[in-house]
């Protein structure tokens, strides 16, 4: 039986936040993760934003883990090289009655300890995105804003938690949790597993995971969001991310520039019933487009590529949830984490170290600590970096996505460092992300998957068991 | 960088490129080079194994690979054609440099005299037409399916649903009730398929599977795999009638949804596009609004016949030899207006004094209407726009205009 120090339940933002900062002290840590991959569920469907925090309650978790994680990015997107731009945010404001409204939101964003915003005429706001709307009264941009490839960040993190000594299951879901005072027994589909102290990281689960040792404190109401994505060849539209006025229960729906140079427009904010629904809807499309055509009148629909849902795993309190269970002080609860908790993960990865620490846990630094994570992406390299390195694997000349250009040695790489499904690949090499999605270049990474992982080709799913994408060969029946 | 001259470079050594690097070797050009992504030339025809290609060409009913073998086969008459396969451009310029990753762990920016652009069409994916519901595994483009079928030997399900009525959608509804998958329905939103009538009878009919015109796909139903779609009848402006949906179980939804020229390269290269082809603005000869870069095949229009391709391929060849050997084209060209009933019409600009032949697509189908150009009018049996109407303009009647020809189909009563 595997015996660890903490067992994180769930391979999000948050958990893998918490496991790579864990991961730099003498401690045996566990992350189960029932899925098969990494990042597989709310974090990589959000709007990749890494919010300012002008928009969170003063006082409250949100505001305060918002803003230091905003601060604590730069540094992590540095040394784990993942996808990330500080493109800053506007607000606008459609008419002058609204101008009003906008100050106040300034003023509590300054109550949070931002600083960096400018208040912007009509005409400055023109001068500074030339597409937005000419109806619009002005603005404010917030400087401190960014945007981040999301399941990029997750798999970054757990790639270098684990290059730190940390050990990932997937694939492995939790089913019950018995406590006798000195340690928990966690029930997997994988076997049991002894640990001190449990992080409880799992989402839209938090509170069925919480209930498992009799806490029934917390109640979990999935909010749907959906998202459309828009074709790369529309890259500078726009620069910053584009926000309307907050609604009652949403931050609006915004005009999200990607890192990658494609524009995405959402999210809806809806609530659902079933915490699995992940659908897009055309009541959903109707919400969303002529909302940002009214904020950038030249947006088409002929220009989407492609779109997804989200659910935010939105909690009773209305704020983060990031405490010690009233049933046992070694249970932690992260749960509640909706937005912006992209955007604090490394900020709740703090605090929950503290909590931690307020429970008798002994940090000692190790000896080694590699804060690094290094990727190649063919893309980002200079022209003389790519010769080197096709001389040395000409796999990175074979293009295999045509649309991306994502060669045959990053796939390699990818499947290598993790990925086992199509979705896996396609997220953590873009893949299949193109204006063909696909259409091109399934078959060819249907054929790496089979090499890498030594399995037949109706083996191979799309994200785990059941989604397989073929079902037999048509050749020897 | 080191950069390499070159006469002619062909980018897409599919039936369009291979047939315009002939017609430049006939005319007289020294030195060409085709590059291809592919480890083939032929392009997608090395996938499409059904009969029905060459009629016109050679005369005789060819498979899609047999029709590019003829054209692979020339290529040993002509050594002054160089072809590279595994070679993806990733860059055009302007002043006609041409950046290609080569397979083989190189980086070459070649300089061209003069550029063909035949990089075909891919096909729209799901998301581009925006369907809702979730997003299973089971959902293919038609071409990626006869790709994985046809060339990896690989079936993609056993029960599928066809969304779209174009040609590939109707190829592949008997192509897999030949390996034993059973098509459930073809749906159309339009009222008519988009599809050539020889293959809505010889693929559908003749296997009694149902075409539902009218009808759309409103929801994707299944999480891990697809288990079924929401179908519902379109008004006739094409909007969904929820009330009167049903469900329809399957694992497999096919989409054939319409095919999109490549013309990213083009874009990089200046070269302005024709919002109604979805391709580069043409004239006489090919050539494109950039001088010295040619477009032809589907990268130009999506054709319905490989043969048309061909032909119009070797002209593109012929006028870019000429291009290089410093010739003079006409520099009178009449420009084409789109009259009633007309999507269409490639080249979008007739030189003066060159026959010209025209390749022209309708936005509905009708019947007793004529083609109008000029004085000149042809009666039309029945025109689909699955159907290219093809019209050629002699020096003879091109005489008549001065300085636009408008192209029409008018109600044969309403002819003066
Ligand atoms: C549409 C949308 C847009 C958003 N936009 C933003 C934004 O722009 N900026 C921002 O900061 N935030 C944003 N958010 C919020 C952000 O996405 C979430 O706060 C964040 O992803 C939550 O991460 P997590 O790790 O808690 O959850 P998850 O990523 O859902 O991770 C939980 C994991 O636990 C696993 N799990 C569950 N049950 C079990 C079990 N029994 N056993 C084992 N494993 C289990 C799950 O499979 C899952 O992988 C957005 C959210 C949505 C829905
Ligand atoms: C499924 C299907 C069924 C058909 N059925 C029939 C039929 O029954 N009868 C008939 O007459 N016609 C048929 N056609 C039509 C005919 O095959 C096409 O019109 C013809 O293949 C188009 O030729 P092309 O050379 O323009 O494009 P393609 O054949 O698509 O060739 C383009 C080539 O360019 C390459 N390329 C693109 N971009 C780059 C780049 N950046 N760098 C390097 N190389 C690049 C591609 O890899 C490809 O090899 C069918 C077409 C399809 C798709």
């Amino acid at each position: 039986m595997i015996e660890t120090d903490i067992l994180i339940i769930g391979a999000g933002v948050v958990g893998a936040s918490i496991a790579r900062e864990l991961s730099r002290y003498e401690l045996q840590i566990l992350i189960v993760e029932k899925e098969v991959d990494v990042a597989f569920g709310t974090s990589k469907a959000n709007s990749g934003i890494l919010h300012s925090g002008i928009h969170d309650l003063p006082g409250s978790l949100k505001a305060q883990l918002c803003v230091r994680g905003n601060t604590l990015y730069p540094k992590i997107v540095e040394e784990l090289n993942v996808s990330y731009k500080n493109n800053g945010q506007i607000i606008v404001a459609r008419s002058p009655e609204e101008l009003p409204i906008l100050k106040k939101l300034v003023q509590q964003g300054r109550t949070n300890g931002i600083t960096g915003f400018s208040e912007l005429s009509k005409e400055e706001l023109l001068q500074l995105e030339p597409n937005l709307s000419t109806n619009l009264a002005g603005g404010v941009f917030v400087e401190s804003a960014g945007i981040v490839i999301p399941f990029d960040l997750v798999f970054a993190l757990t790639e270098n938690a684990i290059a730190n000594g940390v050990q990932l299951a997937i694939q492995t879901k939790v089913l019950n949790i018995v406590y006798d005072k000195k340690q928990f027994l966690v029930t997997t589909n994988r076997g049991i597993f002894k640990t001190k102290k449990i992080i409880n990281a799992a989402g839209l689960n938090g509170a069925k995971i919480a209930a498992l040792i009799g806490d029934d404190s917390i109640t979990i109401h999935p909010r749907k969001g959906e998202e459309y994505i828009l074709d790369r060849k529309l890259e500078g539209l726009v620069k910053r991310t584009i926000f309307p006025l907050p609604s009652e229960n949403s931050k609006g729906i915004l005009i999200i520039p990607t890192t990658e140079g494609n524009i995405m427009l959402g999210p809806t904010a809806q609530e659902v019933n079933d915490s699995t629904d992940l659908t897009t809807t055309a009541a959903g499309w109707q919400e969303i487009f002529p909302e940002v055509k009214s904020l950038m009148p030249s947006l088409k629909a002929t220009d989407l590529i492609t779109s997804f849902a989200g659910l935010r795993a939105s909690g009773n309190t209305d704020d983060f949830i990031i405490a010690h269970s009233p049933v046992s002080r070694q249970f932690i609860n992260v749960v509640g984490i909706d937005s912006p908790g992209l955007t604090a993960a490394p900020a709740i990865a703090e605090y929950v170290i503290e909590l931690l620490q307020e429970t008798g846990l002994q940090l000692k630094e190790k000896k080694v600590f590699n804060p690094y994570r290094r990727l190649i992406r063919m893309q980002t390299l200079t022209r003389e970096e790519q010769e080197i390195l096709m001389k040395k694997d000409p796999a990175y000349s074979r293009i295999v996505c045509r649309c991306e250009q994502i060669s045959e040695g990053e796939i390699r790489a990818a499947i290598r460092r993790g990925a086992t499904t199509l979705d896996g690949v396609k997220l953590r090499t873009r893949s299949g992300m193109g204006r063909c999605q696909g259409g091109f270049c399934t078959q060819k990474i249907i054929t790496l998957l089979c090499e890498e992982l030594n399995i037949l080709p109706w083996e191979v799913t799309k994200n785990g068991p059941g989604s397989e994408v073929l079902t037999r060969s048509l050749r020897n029946k | 960088m080191h950069e390499i001259p070159i006469d002619l470079l062909i980018i897409g050594a599919g039936p369009a490129g291979l047939a315009a690097a002939i017609g430049a070797a006939e005319a007289g050009v020294k030195e060409i080079l085709l590059l291809d992504r592919q480890d083939e030339p032929g392009g997608i025809l090395q996938q499409c194994i059904h009969n029905g290609f060459g009629l016109k060409y050679f005369k005789e009913e060819l498979t899609g690979p047999e029709y590019a073998q003829r054209f692979i086969d020339q290529l040993d008459v002509y050594p002054q054609i160089n072809i590279k396969t595994e070679s993806m451009v990733t860059k055009i310029t302007p002043d006609r440099k041409v950046y290609a990753l080569n397979g083989r762990s190189k980086l070459n920016c070649y300089q061209a005299k003069a550029i063909i652009l035949a990089m075909g069409c891919r096909e729209r994916p799901r998301g581009a037409i925006n369907i809702p519901g979730s997003r299973p595994s089971g959902i293919y483009t038609a071409g990626t399916v006869q790709h994985l079928m046809n060339i990896y030997g690989l079936s993609p399900g056993k029960e599928a649903i066809i969304l779209g009525s174009g040609d590939i959608g109707l190829i592949m509804a008997r192509r897999l009730t030949l390996e034993g998958i059973k098509v459930k329905a073809v749906l159309e939103r339009l009222p008519y398929s988009t599809g050539l009538n020889r293959n809505i009878v010889q693929c559908l009919e003749d296997f009694k599977i149902p075409l539902y015109l009218s009808h759309t796909i409103i929801e994707i139903i299944g999480k891990k795999r697809i288990t079924g779609v929401q179908i519902a009848p379109v008004t006739t402006d094409l909007q969904p009638v929820y009330n009167k949906a049903f469900l329809l179980p399957c694992d497999t939804l096919i989409l054939s949804v319409g095919l999109i020229p490549e013309n990213e390269l083009s874009l990089m290269a200046g070269v302005k596009l024709d919002p109604n082809t979805c391709g580069p603005l043409v004239n006489s000869f090919y050539e494109t609004s950039v001088p010295g870069i040619f477009a032809c095949g589907n990268v130009a229009h999506v054709h319905d016949l490989v043969d048309d391709v061909s032909i119009e391929s070797k002209v593109a060849g012929q006028a870019a030899a000429a291009y290089i050997q410093g010739d003079k084209f006409s520099s009178s060209f009449f420009k084409v207006n789109l009259g009633r009933n007309i999507r269409s019409v490639i080249p979008q600009y007739v030189a003066t004094n060159q026959p010209t032949t025209l390749y022209i697509r309708t936005h509905f189908p009708e019947k007793g209407v004529s083609l109008k150009i000029g004085k000149n009018r042809i009666q039309q049996r029945v025109v689909t726009p699955g159907e290219t109407i093809r019209y050629t303009l002699s020096p003879e009647k091109l005489k008549e205009f001065t300085n636009s020809i408008t192209v029409s189909l008018e109600e044969e009563t309403k002819i003066d």
